[in-house]
């Protein structure tokens, strides 16, 4: 691994030196340790995050029939439900209220905190940052073998809550007091509550070890060659949403540990004096029910951006490789996530304009809102650029980065409505809230997800997952998704609310039952398309085509590493000599010029002369 | 069959905007839509929803229309020219940054009057009525005779809220329990309602009718029936019925008793 060996230069081109997958171990280490240490506990960043991607995937399945359940009792409120109708139901096979209110809550609480959050920075994150920035592991490991088990007592009590007395968390996956506080208000506010709030603490626990790896590593360990600003922008989202993280986190987890004494011991932090709940015992209170909204979206105003900006940077890459394109306008990129990181500190309080909050303070950050929203602008801009002029190569990964572009055009103009005070007052807590945010997380960052998963298999698992497939998988969730939340928007023009068990009892909303159970077969259609996806998945790890080094001609240092790459990355010490982005170098035969390849006067002049 | 394979994502991504605007051009025809408006500021509300509405709109469709064309163009099976090498464009990433910039802060400073005037301009005058969350019921309490909220006379309802038009109400808000949010669809007003808070709301009817009352915040399990009904009427009919009621409750207690 010294400076020196920096031989091959077309790496991709060479025969497949595979390194053996596992790092030698004594010989004297039993097989058990060895798998332990091998699979269960590695160290290995590249394990951690397959640890990372497995267990969120499980989730995602968990959390899309949570939600086909929500959407059933929305569609036909009080019918029995299909087949697994019997297990819950305490007579026939219809859901109570109590029950659909737990639904919708863990619904959002397993997708927020045990899918999208540890799905981009735990899995992508693990997996690409030691890759993409050419180091042999994370700056420390240990740290980061913590960060993913410190995920299960989360999965435990998240997954144990279901089976207490009284259900899951019930009060939303926002636990606003004293809906939340308060022992008497619900049936889920006994134990489930409590186990819900032990589950986000050790969420944020792990999310904590993993950031602070993340901005260590990436000011620390980067290849030779490799500057700041010639990080791909996966690395730079990655970065940002990890300082977001560090900053933002420590204020959930004290607000957590708040609102458990609150619970617990009887402090009264977010309780106001003499709250009666249900007939119970007045409190005594003497806190803030806002205070609790305040601290909570302190943190999770920016977490939106944690679930939104490394999947902007890895669908930033995808697009580049696939038109053949540098990325357009690299540093306004990088200046808008940054941006979007400032901002969206101070921007809060969008989610309170109708708490009671002073209404003179609903101005600022109704400003400020506004303001959040041009380096998103920006950026769609700037991805537009980048496929003008290009060649683009619809692969399955393309396919779903270039909807994460179009779908995210509806979810950020969508904001600006919310952002709008006088607007809101009518659309807060409608099905149009529920659209915006639907077309930010589902049809943006898993879509975009979805596309890194299809543009990464190849070096997770040395083999490529099958096109045709693939791009039928994109198809039906591209066609189902916009059938479930696009008409979200009409729906909330109405005011429909959200978080109902039945609204049809209201005359204002009786009518919209049959546009309630259009969207619930689009919804089916969407989750029963995901098996196509499940078998490719594991059909493909096992049996699809072996992939090469660098099966789609990119340029950054992942794909100079044997695919999968062993223990230890690299087989020879990546240099970086230029970005990331120079594909189709006038002068340059091949059509893309990695990073590790040698300097070369045709593209230094050709860099010189666009710029 | 390539070619072709290009042509089809590009019209699949062509038919986002299609779609989108067919969408919403045809909700109105079937009622899905915003519903009647009775208020005094809703015109205002609904104008900046429809200016946004607009504004997004024409954005939407251009951004999506030129993804489209970019995809049909530029299609690897598909483009002869050679791939334009760029890195980006100075004058292009200020033209895209101020331009949005301009926009939003127009936009930004164009709505403040109006929510000014529904949230912030409260009127000076004695509540009209006070509207206590509790699960799952909105409770009611008018002044009396004496015109005064928090003495023996007052007159307890509910879920039946009586409102007389063409004049400023003001409403004291408050929550007995749990968060809930009062949501008068027809009157483009919502507000949470906190325990420990006093909030005021106000706004004025303009047309006699029966309306939704809902409660947009979650409350518990029985959120979903919070429901109220509003009764705009004269004031006549108004003051009719909240003798009827009072009289009502009288003939209910022990006359001269305080309870």
């Amino acid at each position: 691994m010294s400076t020196a060996d920096t031989k091959p230069t077309s790496v991709q081109d060479s025969p497949q030196k595979q390194e053996p997958l596992v790092h030698a171990q004594p010989s004297t280490a039993s097989k058990l340790s060895t798998f332990l240490s091998t699979y269960v506990f590695s160290k290995d960043h590249k394990v951690i995050g397959l640890q990372f991607l497995f267990s969120t995937l499980l989730w995602f399945l968990i959390g899309g029939l949570l939600a086909l359940a929500v959407r059933w009792q929305v569609a036909w409120p009080w019918s029995d439900v299909p087949v697994v109708g019997k297990l819950f139901a305490q007579q026939g096979g219809q859901m109570s209220p109590e029950f659909y209110t737990m639904l919708f809550t863990m619904h959002a609480t397993v997708m927020i905190f045990l899918v999208i959050i540890p799905i981009l920075a735990g899995a992508f994150g693990n997996f690409l940052i030691p890759l993409m920035i050419g180091a042999d592991d994370m700056a420390f490991p240990t740290l980061n073998m913590l960060s993913y088990w410190f995920m299960w007592p989360a999965f435990i009590a998240f997954g144990a809550s279901f089976f207490v007395e009284g259900g899951a968390a019930s009060s939303g996956w926002t636990s606003y007091p004293t809906l939340a506080t308060n022992v008497n208000s619900s049936p889920g506010a006994g134990w489930g509550q409590t186990l819900w709030l032990i589950g986000l603490t050790f969420v944020g626990v792990s999310s904590m070890l993993g950031s602070v790896n993340y901005m260590t590593t990436i000011i620390l360990m980067r290849a030779p060659g490799m500057t700041m600003f010639r990080l791909p922008m996966t690395i730079w989202a990655m970065f940002i949403t990890a300082v977001l993280q560090a900053f933002a986190l420590p204020v959930l987890t004290a607000a957590g540990f708040m609102q458990l004494a609150d619970r617990t011991i009887g402090t009264g932090f977010f309780t106001p004096e003499g709250n009666i709940v249900n007939n119970a015992v007045a409190t005594a209170g003497g806190g803030q029910p806002l205070l609790w909204q305040h601290l909570f979206w302190f943190y999770s105003h920016p977490a939106v951006y944690i679930m939104i900006l490394p999947a902007m940077g890895m669908v930033s890459d995808i697009l580049t490789c696939f038109a053949r394109k540098p990325l357009f306008g690299y540093r306004p990129m990088v200046y808008s996530v940054a941006g979007i990181a400032g901002l969206g500190f101070i921007v809060w309080g969008h989610h309170m304009f109708m708490s009671g909050m002073n209404p003179a303070l609903g101005v600022t950050f109704m400003v400020s809102t506004m303001m959040i929203a041009l380096p998103s602008a920006v950026k769609t801009f700037n991805w537009l650029g980048t496929i003008w002029g290009g060649k683009i190569q619809f692969t399955t990964s393309m396919l779903f980065a270039l909807s994460f572009v179009s779908m995210f055009i509806i979810g950020g103009l969508s904001g600006i409505f919310m952002a709008a005070t006088p607007v809101d007052i009518f659309i807060h807590d409608t099905y149009f809230i529920v659209a915006h945010f639907h077309y930010v997380l589902f049809a943006g960052t898993a879509m975009g997800v979805w596309a890194a998963i299809y543009f990464w298999f190849p070096k997770m698992f040395g083999r490529t997952m099958n096109e045709f497939w693939g791009k039928v998988h994109f198809f039906l969730t591209f066609i189902f998704l916009n059938g479930t939340f696009f008409t979200m928007h009409i729906l909330g023009a109405v005011g429909f609310p959200r978080r109902l068990a039945d609204a049809y009892h209201y005359e204002t909303f009786h009518h919209l039952q049959p546009l309630n159970a259009f969207m619930t077969y689009c919804a089916i259609g969407m989750v029963a398309t995901q098996i196509i996806f499940a078998v490719n998945f594991f059909w493909s790890m096992f049996y699809g085509p072996i992939a090469g080094r660098n099966p789609w001609n990119s340029n950054t240092l992942e794909w100079t590493a044997p695919s999968p790459p062993g223990h230890g990355n690299f087989d020879f010490q990546p240099i970086v000599h230029r970005g990331p982005y120079e594909y189709s170098v006038p002068g340059i035969e091949s059509d893309h010029l990695m990073q590790t390849d040698p300097p070369n006067s045709a593209a230094t002049a050709a860099a010189a002369a666009a710029h | 069959m390539k070619r072709v394979a290009g042509l089809f994502w590009s019209l699949l991504f062509l038919a986002v905007p299609v779609l989108g605007v067919i969408t919403f051009a045809v909700a109105p025809a079937y009622d899905i839509w915003l519903p009647k408006d009775v208020s005094e500021h809703g015109a205002a509300v609904d104008g900046l929803f429809y200016f946004i509405l607009w504004l997004t709109g024409v954005v939407f469709i251009v951004t999506e229309i030129v993804l489209f064309w970019f995809m049909w163009k530029y299609d690897a099976n598909n483009t002869k020219t050679d791939v334009k090498y760029r890195h980006g464009s100075h004058a292009l990433e200020v033209v895209w940054t101020i331009i949005p910039a301009g926009v939003l802060l127009f936009l930004a400073i164009y709505q403040m009057n109006t929510w000014a005037d529904v949230k912030m301009r409260r009127p000076n005058m004695a509540p009209t009525v006070e509207v206590i969350g509790r699960q799952f019921e909105w409770r009611l309490r008018y002044p009396g005779r004496d015109g005064v909220l928090g003495t023996p006379d007052d007159l307890h309802l509910v879920n039946d809220l009586h409102l007389p038009i063409d004049e400023d109400i003001l409403i004291q808000l408050k929550s007995m329990d749990v968060l809930h949010s009062f949501f008068l669809p027809n009157v483009r007003i919502k507000q949470d309602a906190v325990p420990g808070m006093k909030i005021p709301v106000w706004f004025k009817a303009r047309e006699t009718g029966v309306f939704d009352i809902v409660c947009a915040e979650l409350c518990g399990w029985g959120h979903y029936k919070m429901k109220g009904r509003v009764t705009f009427e004269s004031r006549e009919l108004f003051e009719e019925w909240l003798e009827v009621k009072y009289q009502e409750q009288e003939a209910t207690q022990e006359s001269g008793k305080k309870i």
